[in-house]
Order: C-alpha cells, then structure tokens, then sequence
C-alpha cells in the first residue's frame, strides 16, 4: 500500500511536514533558492525561520523575498507574496539569474519520476488511457538551470517508474555524461527527491540510491512501491523527523494543514 | 489639443479588437490580474479559433477551451493553480471535446523570451533551457542550433507577436497610459510583443497622476487600442490593492466542472446568463464581495521627482 502525502506519521507529525522539513534542509544559509508552491513554499518559510536566515526565495512571477510571507499561501501571485517583498519585478529577471547559474537550489513537484531523475508533468497514462497533465510551467527551467534540484512527491510504484513517457523536466537523461551531451551547465541536475517514504540521492552514474528512510518505514516498503529495482545506499540513513522548532512555524503558517495533511 | 478618448465598454473593446481566428494574449502577470471579464466577453460573442498564449492563465485558458473559442494553446501551464487540473483543458486534448485543440508546450522561461524577442523585433533568442527535454522535441518554435560566437548548442526561441495582448491594470489613464505594480511576470514584454493591447483598469486617472510616477509606466499609452474601466474585471484573480484572491472561486469551478454536464451549467451560470461585468457582481452577492476587499491597505513611500 503506497501510503500518500495525507498520512499520519509516528510522533505527531505528518508525512507532509516530514517532507517539508526535509526540503528545508535542503535549503543552506545565504543561498538563492528557486521556490516552487505548495510544500516546497513552506519548506523556503521553515528555512528562513530557522537555519537559513539569510536564504533569499525567488519567484516565477518576478518576486524576490528576503522574509518570509506572513500567511498562507495558494499561490505564488497571493497579495501576501507581493506585500513586503524586497523587490518585484519580470519573469525574465528571475529566469536570467537561473540561466547565469546563480540560484543554488530549486523546487519541484511532479506526477512522475524516473530512476535517472527525469521528471513528467505533460502527460502520463493510468490504464492505459492518455492523462493530459498541466505542463511545465518553469519546471523544465528549474530543471536545466538550477545548481541543484529537489523534487518532492508522493511515492507510488506509478509516480516512481523506470523511465518517464515524457521528460517534461530533465535530469540526468538516461545516465552519466548525458546532461554534458545535450549541452546543459555543468553545475546543474538533481541533488535529492524527497518523497513520504524516503529521501533519494543521486550516484556519479546519474542513477538514484534509496540514502534515508523516514521513521516507521522499511526498506522493503520503499523498493515495493518503486518501479524499479532501486539502489540502497551502503550506509542508509533514517530520515531526521521535524523538530519542534520546524513543526511549530509549518503550523504556524499552515495552521489547518492545508498543504502538510 | 487633447487625444480622442480610448475609453470603450469591454462589449465594444472586444467587438472591435478581438476576432475570431486570432492570437490573444492573457494571464500575462500569472496568477495576479488575469483578465476574466475579457474571457467572458470572448466567450459571450462566440470567438472561435482564437490561439491563446500566455504562460499560465490559471483557469482562464480552461473556460475558454471549455466554451469552443480556442483551436490552439501555447502556453507554459494550464490548469487550475491553487486546485490541480483543467478538465476543459483535459476533455479536449484526451477525448477531443471540443475538437480540435492543439497543444504547443512552452516552459514559463521559453514563453518570456519569445515575447521578448517579439518585444525586441528580433527573430529568435539563445538560452539553454529545454536542452534535452521532450519539449524542445515537440514544439517547433524551440530549434536547437550551435552557437556562432562560442563553442556550444543552445535553443533558439522563435519570437511571438501575439495580434491582442489583453492586460488588466491597477489604473490607466484615457489614453491607455498604464500603472501596474506587483506581479509583472511578462505584462511588460507582452505588451510590446503584441500588435495590440487592450487594457483592462481598476481605475481611470488623469494623465498628471500617471506622470507623477512615470517609473510604474509599464505601458505607454501609444500601444493601446481600446481602455477598458472594469473594476473586478480580475476576479476571482487578486488585483494588488484592490482586492484578494477569491480561493473558494478556483475550488468551486474545480468540483463543478469535473463533468461536462457540469462545466456546461457552470458557464451558463457565471458567463452565458451574465450580462455583463456589474451582472457578475450581483451574483457573486455582496458578502463576498466585501470578503475579498483589502483589509488592510500599505501604500508604498512616495518618491520624490522634484528638482
């Protein structure tokens, strides 16, 4: 059984705050980080809060933030986003600043992701009927761009397959050497996917390894509900749960579990 | 001697501007001030064929393909931001209803630089974005080629000129001088992009305000077709200092569009039966109304222009 992002972990806390905890760690001290919506928002917000009080978050839509939004977010457009921040401006800037290879860290979700880090969010099929998916929307960018990407999503055998139907977003194409090939920076691609089983990590080869599993979770549970036969670290680790520093400013800012169920 | 007035009702705006078959840009500020009110009126007066582009447009672009206007997306995203999928969106390219959509995927990156390049009178733009990505394979605008002054491949971004760029503002002048501020995304490159632009304002204000402030110009009144006083135009979009984002709107159309019965009962409702832009008010009733107005106001500090 795939657990989901809505699940009750041990101790109190939920897979989702788990994961939002995990991408904060993520996130060091004065680094330039690409923010995604959704949980990868809070993760930037639990960051700033916390170890990294000199992160700046950048915005698809021109925001640059040096502190946090003081409520929730739906999206990245809310009037809370734009109030207070240090400075808005075009797309264009903000997608400059990732071309030149000056954002650290970026964010990302997706439907699906394969074993080399590649990412889909055009189309996919569930029994074999055609699923049109949103599209990129600056994933793709994120993805080519960033210095390092980490990807956050529910892990089901379907979301975790062997290859994707459709590289929306590229990692490390179908192994190592790949990303130098079609031309990508050097200094770019996948660095974790955080899932609500576990973190993934990236080898040399460009082929993911299971490098923590969350408390409560099993290493058999892990490579049952992945599409492929997954690589465990030699020396895998259980993931740090949240903090209750970390827990108390999620729930400050997502007080009802809109975003961490 | 002063201009003739560009003031026009959106009924007219979009009469005069819009017709079937061509390439409207909206949504162009993401998730803040996408034009609804011009959408209904496109859907209102029957456009058909009409290519939408624009980086997102959250459910925007949904309606519209729901409602039989569009034979072409290019866009980055689309969908609904803060609900998940369109199923408009998802009816028409899975089961071909309507028929006849075709798709052109963009990244938002990719979608900027072919409104700026359009912006510029350039051809195409070089980035690096999409190398390796099934979407420079499959959108024939993005076409890899190897660099003339360094030693690598890039992508050339082939540059959009959308025919109307529709752009609501916070406040504009007769003439179609226009303040925004807040979320930009590629308002500013769209307009210059464009053949036209239509601007859709909260407010109409004399020309000596706009020359008060002259750096929140982001549209020079010279490329504007038709002004548009439609306050709310933007719902349930947030309009910076006007008003909020109206979440419960996007999860409502979310659930009541699930089905095609559904989405059918939901345009009669908050488009086909509606008049017009005060009709759309008084339905969505004043308790909301007063629910999404801004609670608390932050002007920012002035900037001195004397000398």
């Amino acid at each position: 059984m795939a657990r989901t992002e809505t699940g009750l972990a041990a101790d109190g806390y939920t897979f989702g705050e788990l994961m939002v905890a995990a991408a904060a760690r993520a996130i060091a001290d004065g680094e330039l980080v690409f923010v995604g919506m959704r949980l990868p928002m809070l993760a930037f917000l639990v960051a700033r809060r916390t170890h990294a009080p000199s992160a700046t978050g950048l915005f698809e839509n021109g925001v640059l933030r040096e502190t946090p939004s003081t409520e929730l977010l739906y999206t990245m457009g809310d009037p809370a986003n734009l109030r207070g921040a240090t400075q808005c401006g075009s797309m264009l800037e903000v997608m400059g600043l990732l071309q030149q290879g000056r954002v650290d860290v970026g964010f990302l979700g997706a439907a699906e992701v394969d074993r080399f880090g590649n990412l889909n969010t055009t189309c996919g099929y569930r029994n074999k009927e055609m699923q049109r998916l949103p599209g990129s929307g600056g994933a793709c960018d994120i993805a080519c761009l960033a210095r390092r990407t980490v990807v956050l999503l529910a892990h089901d055998r379907a979301r975790l397959c062997d290859r994707v139907g459709h590289i929306t977003s590229p990692g490390f194409g179908s192994g190592e050497g790949w990303r130098h090939a079609q031309g990508l920076p050097v200094a770019s691609g996948p660095s974790a996917v955080i899932t609500t089983l576990g973190v993934l990590r990236f080898g040399h080869d460009g082929e993911a390894y299971l490098a923590s599993v969350h408390p409560g979770i099993s290493v058999e549970e892990v490579l049952a509900n992945t599409g492929w036969t997954l690589r465990v670290a030699d020396e895998l680790m259980e993931t740090p749960p949240p903090s209750d520093e970390e827990l108390q400013v999620m729930r400050e800012l997502d007080p009802n579990h809109f975003w961490t169920r | 001697m002063t201009a003739e007035s560009k003031l026009l009702t959106m009924r007219d705006a979009i009469a005069r501007h819009v017709p079937s078959g061509c390439m409207v840009l909206l949504g162009a500020q993401l998730e803040q001030m996408i034009p609804f009110a011009a959408g209904h009126e496109l859907i209102r007066q029957s456009r058909r064929d009409l290519t939408l582009v624009g980086p997102i447009s959250d459910i925007l672009f949904d309606q519209l393909i729901g409602a039989g206007c569009v034979s072409r997306v290019m866009a980055a995203w689309v969908g609904n931001v803060s609900a998940g999928v369109g199923y408009c969106f998802r009816r028409a390219v899975e089961r071909s209803i309507p028929p006849r959509l075709e798709v052109v995927d963009y990244s938002n990156f990719t979608m900027a630089l072919a409104l700026h390049a359009g912006a510029l009178g350039v051809p195409f733009l070089p980035t690096y974005t999409t190398l390796g990505s099934d979407l420079l394979k499959k959108n024939g605008n993005l076409r890899e080629f190897y660099s003339p002054v360094s030693e690598e491949k890039l992508v050339a971004v082939r540059a959009l000129r959308p025919d109307v760029a529709i752009l609501h503002v916070q406040r504009a002048d007769a003439q179609g001088n226009a303040h925004i501020w807040g979320s930009l995304g590629v308002a500013v490159d769209g307009a210059r992009a464009a053949r036209k632009v239509i601007v859709v304002a909260e407010e109409i204000v004399e020309p000596s305000v706009i020359a008060s402030d002259p750096n929140r110009t982001l549209i020079p009144g010279f490329l504007v077709a038709a002004v548009v006083h439609e306050p709310g135009g933007a719902h349930p979009s947030p309009v910076q200092g006007y008003h909020n984002r109206d979440h419960a709107f996007f999860a409502e159309y979310h659930e009541q569009t699930r089905r095609l019965d559904d989405f059918e009962d939901w345009l009669a409702r908050w488009v086909v039966q509606i008049a017009d832009r005060s009709d759309y008010w008084k339905r969505l009733g004043p308790g909301r109304v007063e629910n999404l107005a801004v609670k608390e106001h932050a002007f920012s500090a002035p900037a001195d222009f004397g000398y």
